[in-house]
């Protein structure tokens, strides 16, 4: 499928019986501060096979009718977690998410993340998401001389963080959850799951400063346990489980 | 084979006259209290920690108080058609019903208080905001605990 809007423009033009083409309605915010202050939700009709991704329609919609249109993807292939957004209010990857799945016979509502600042359309300003990120200190910390050969785990520690390691930062989790709608202080999901990714590594050896960061007003004990993280990750991480056991780490940490 | 129901062109037109342009771009609406590298780092200590099992704990203690309290007020033995000066003073007489409400007054008016606080916490944007809405809450809660517990102590049955 290297040139596939081309190929089904034309299906969809010689008006094949068996056509898996749709015509479904993408209801986007668009926001655009060099024209207006104003949020405005525009309409777009595209003829579309059901069997395509969100990113699919948001691309074919930038290439064919509106060029304005602006939104950030790199792989486009659910790893690089470019392309987090708000899709029928739910946060979820635009290029992991099938519009089939999402009902297209009504209008599809694809907004920016919320709780961070809309730049333009799609597009937000991550850096608070990346300073609560760079606060927990996400890189591996050791004491002591540098080993000759790399740092052995048995494949039990390994899977203690497992579930941790698969994050790829899109921001869906922390832009789902309603403290850090409120109050931007709060770390977040993402920079939990990412402080226990070290925090249970048993090569590391820094995760008491971990703890202590996230023992803070902001920290973890802010979590609510509402469960929209775990629901909004696209990879299945389930955040709200990492959340509670770094506060399980804490508590048994002090008596 | 697409259209749009609203036109790009409208977005932002005043009568016509946009009042942004690149330049000038309009002022983006930013998060309350968002992070930045002047954020100030983590502060040594544990209150968060206590505060967060405090309602546990207090939760399942006042589950126990609380229902006993309804029992014994309003179902068992007449209703709450029983309740009146000599009941509560026939109670307070003996030290384990003093016990018993002055526990439940002091962890019922803390964990509300403390569930307060971490609602304003959670909603209030301002630190201005924030900081006297606590601080009502903080008066209401101390004002309340100590006048419970004067009463509980200092009461006189003969009072009349």
């Amino acid at each position: 499928m290297a040139t596939p809007t081309l190929d089904k423009t034309d299906n969809a033009e010689a008006g094949f019986a068996d056509s898996p083409f749709i015509t479904a309605t993408f209801r986007i915010r668009r926001f655009n501060p060099e024209v207006s202050d104003e949020v405005q939700w525009q309409d777009f009709q595209i003829e579309i096979d059901p069997k395509e991704r969100v990113l699919d329609a948001l691309h074919k919609i930038k290439w064919e009718i509106d060029g304005t249109l602006t939104f950030r993807r790199s792989c486009a292939h659910g790893i690089c977690g470019s392309d987090a957004m708000r899709i029928n209010g739910k946060n979820r990857l635009a290029c992991k998410t099938l519009i089939k799945d999402i009902n297209p016979d009504k209008p599809i509502t694809v907004e920016a993340i919320k709780g961070l600042t809309v730049l333009k359309d799609l597009v937000v300003d991550m850096d608070p998401f990346f300073q609560a990120y760079h606060d927990v200190m996400p890189f591996l910390i050791t004491k002591g001389n540098e080993p000759t050969r790399e740092r052995l785990q048995s494949p039990e520690d390994r899977e203690r963080f497992d579930d941790t390691t698969k994050c790829i930062l899109c921001a869906a989790c922390t832009s789902s959850c309603p403290v850090f709608w409120n109050d931007g202080q709060y770390f977040g999901p993402a920079a939990i799951v990412n402080a226990h990714r070290f925090i249970f590594d048993s090569r590391d050896e820094a995760g008491e400063q971990r703890l202590e960061i996230l023992n803070d007003r902001d920290g973890v004990w802010r979590c609510r346990t509402t469960f929209n993280c775990t629901d909004a990750c696209p990879r299945g991480i389930e955040v709200t489980k990492a959340i509670q056991e770094v506060k399980r780490a804490l508590i048994t940490r002090r008596f | 084979m697409s259209s749009e129901t609203s036109s790009a062109a409208a977005i932002g037109d005043v009568e016509g006259v946009s009042l942004y342009d690149v330049d000038h771009p309009a002022p983006v609406i930013e998060p309350p209290r968002k992070r930045t590298a002047k954020t100030p780092k983590a502060s040594r200590g544990n209150f968060e920690m206590y505060a967060w099992l405090f309602m546990r704990l207090s939760g399942i203690l006042l589950t126990v108080l609380v229902i006993g309290h309804l029992l014994i007020q309003l179902v068992l033995d007449g209703g709450v058609s029983k309740i009146g000066f000599a009941f509560v003073a026939g109670r307070w007489a003996s030290p384990f019903w003093q016990v018993w409400d002055l526990t439940m007054l002091w962890l019922a008016m803390l964990h509300g208080g403390n569930g307060l606080r971490t609602v304003i916490n959670d909603y209030a944007e301002r630190d201005n905001t924030r900081f006297w809405l606590k601080m009502l809450l903080y008066t209401a809660t101390v004002f309340t605990v100590l006048l419970g517990t004067l009463v509980i102590f200092t009461f006189d049955p003969n009072i009349r």
